[in-house]
């Protein structure tokens, strides 16, 4: 056993030797950080409108001010012409077109359903439908009104209806950085193990050095585990610089346990690093590496659920993410950051990260061959 | 006089693919002698080598190294033997120190030990000031001889080297074979290959090959009597182009 502090005492030293390495392993947490954190949001804000008023009566007027007075509308363009509005979609000047023609307001005084159009650009089908659910927010409120105003108030108010009052649990305020955070932490830790780790054997079997440890009585899993062990100490401190820029730029919450959520970012590198040692085993110079591992980074990545809901992924997508130790990593943080999960609310993906990371370290060991 | 066996091949065979890199190879080495393998680029030496080593399995054919099958028992040879490559295999990135530490405890050699082994190994190579230096910057010469000290650091039954003094100047090479024969003089069994010939008029044995096959094997003073040569230089030239 002793054997196996020897080994990663010299990875230590080498990999603080290496000037690049140590400025990545510290830079990098604090560049995502500052940067995903904030840019990747799905918050729609001003969302630019142009609108087609034929109708320029007061009813027409008053609905264009209440979307005016949205925070989320801004008003860009003002045209009659159905052919201009196209155009001004089409060249991306606006996402939305609103047409109220004339005899809106004739019609909806009579006791008509007033009519409206309403073009939406969908090619973000997310937005097109947010937009839109915005705006008829705003529609029905403006209707409820149109209501009010016809039978009186106080006889509206004395019709059964549905009164509802929400809250948004675990997230008030709907924050998306509040989202974000725990599952770019979660990238951070994949892609700065993955490629590290993967790399660092590489080139030991470039330079020609494995050769020279292959010819020693050294056992497998001492060199697997002595080239684990620096990126996992590695690891587990750019999660905790990520959990304090997240607490001092974002005032993040935390309302769970810190060492479950180590434990969880502990198990997931385990198997990440034991899944790139196993794929650098393949890789027999670093470009070769690299580019395997960017292909398996995006995939583990895109289909984690960081971006995207599982529950909404096709079911041989969400079959797939049961073996994606990122697709675990991403529901333990999120829930143990902003639900305040428990160990028994997270233990089947806690257990399954473990199987996860015992099977990937095991296919390291057994791929890493010392007789050819 | 009898001997012990420390190395004994028997039919060794190793194939990649359709080509044939050792063909039916039999020789044995004694304890404690220096044994030469020559023979030019390609002609399967490297090949031998890393089978005997246990960094290779033999395609077929029985070898015994230290008592242990390498087809069967590689690690159990790898705890016997040290091993110095071609291709320079020190950690360049770490001190003279940091490796013979590394190495040092791979073998098990407790801390300690190490330590006093280093300390010895520093000042019979003049190293002295070396010693916290990064192989890196080590000239080649320097290098080669600390790869060779940390390679019988742990005291070995057997040392495999292959090539240890290409690209060495005239000097380091004369200083490199003292320190070979300061190892087989404590008992150490010595395996190396070359392609120098006035080095394998050092060697106890050598044994030529050729494509793969043993065409001769002799000590050096045999092998100039039997084809009527001045130097093993001669006997080789004599051995690869017969009709010349």
């Amino acid at each position: 056993m002793r054997t196996i502090f020897y080994l990663i005492r010299k990875e230590f030293i080498q990999i603080f030797r290496d000037k690049f390495m140590g400025r990545a392993i510290f830079g990098v947490p604090i560049v995502q950080m500052l940067l995903l954190v904030p840019a990747v949001t799905f918050e729609i804000n001003n969302v630019k409108l142009c609108i087609i008023d034929r109708d320029m009566t007061t009813e027409s007027r008053e609905l264009v001010n209440r979307l005016e007075g949205s925070t989320f509308f801004k008003v860009r363009f003002s045209t009659f012409s159905e052919q201009e509005a196209n155009n001004l979609l089409h060249r991306g000047k606006c996402d939305l077109v609103l047409q109220i023609p004339s005899g809106f307001g004739k019609e909806t005084g009579k006791g008509n359903p007033g009519r409206i159009l309403v073009s939406v650009n969908a090619i973000n089908a997310v937005n097109a439908q947010l937009s839109w659910a915005y705006l008829s927010g705003v529609i029905r409120d403006y209707n409820m009104n149109i209501v009010a105003e016809n039978i009186g108030s106080a006889t509206l108010a004395s019709f059964p209806q549905i009164q509802v009052d929400n809250r948004y649990w675990y997230n008030e305020l709907l924050n998306y950085k509040y989202y974000m955070l725990p599952g770019v932490l979660g990238i951070l830790v994949l892609a700065i193990g993955f490629i590290f780790a993967g790399l660092n054997l590489v080139k030991e079997k470039e330079s020609g050095t494995i050769e020279q440890i292959n010819v020693t009585p050294v056992k497998k899993y001492h060199f697997i585990i002595a080239k684990m062990v620096p990126f996992l100490v590695i690891g587990l401190i750019d999660v905790a610089i990520g959990l304090i820029i997240g607490k001092l730029t974002f005032n993040i919450p935390f309302e769970g346990s810190i060492a479950l959520l180590f434990l969880g970012s502990a198990l997931f590198l385990v198997a990440v690093l034991g899944f790139a040692l196993f794929l650098s085993t393949f890789s027999s110079t670093q470009q070769q590496f690299m580019f395997t591992a960017f292909f398996f980074i995006i995939i583990f990545v895109l289909m984690s659920g960081v971006f995207t809901p599982l529950d909404s992924m096709p079911i041989w997508a969400q079959k797939f993410d049961l073996i994606n130790p990122a697709a675990y990593v991403m529901r333990i943080n999120r829930m143990v950051m902003l639900k305040g999960s428990t160990f028994h609310d997270i233990s089947r993906e806690i257990y399954s990260l473990i199987v996860i990371a015992i099977v990937f370290t095991a296919l390291a060991v057994n791929r890493y061959r010392k007789t050819a | 006089m009898t001997r012990n066996t420390v190395i004994s091949v028997r039919n060794l065979v190793k194939k990649f693919g359709s080509f044939t890199a050792n063909d039916n190879l039999s020789f044995e080495v004694y304890e404690g002698e220096i044994f030469g393998f020559l023979g030019a680029n390609g002609a399967g030496k490297t090949t031998a080598l890393r089978i005997l080593s246990g960094l290779s399995a033999p395609t077929s054919g029985e070898v015994i190294v230290a008592g242990y099958n390498a087809k069967k028992q590689p690690e159990q040879i790898k705890k016997n033997i040290g091993y110095m490559c071609q291709k320079f295999s020190l950690y360049e990135d770490l001190t003279v120190k940091e490796n013979i530490m590394l190495y040092g405890g791979i073998y098990g050699i407790k801390r300690a030990l190490i330590r006093e082994r280093t300390d010895l190994l520093l000042d019979k190579l003049n190293f002295r000031e070396y010693g916290d230096r990064l192989i890196s910057d080590l000239p080649l010469g320097l290098r080669q001889k600390l790869a060779f000290s940390v390679a019988v650091l742990h005291e070995p039954k057997i040392v495999f080297l292959d090539e240890p003094t290409g690209g060495v100047d005239p000097i380091t090479r004369r200083q490199f074979w003292e320190m070979i024969y300061e190892a087989a003089g404590r008992g150490i069994t010595v395996f190396v290959t070359t392609h120098y010939m006035d080095e394998a008029e050092y060697c106890d044995r050598i044994s030529i090959m050729s494509e793969g096959k043993i065409v001769a094997l002799d000590t050096p003073a045999n092998l100039k009597k039997q084809y009527n040569a001045a130097s093993v230089d001669e006997v080789f030239v004599k051995i690869a182009r017969p009709g010349g």
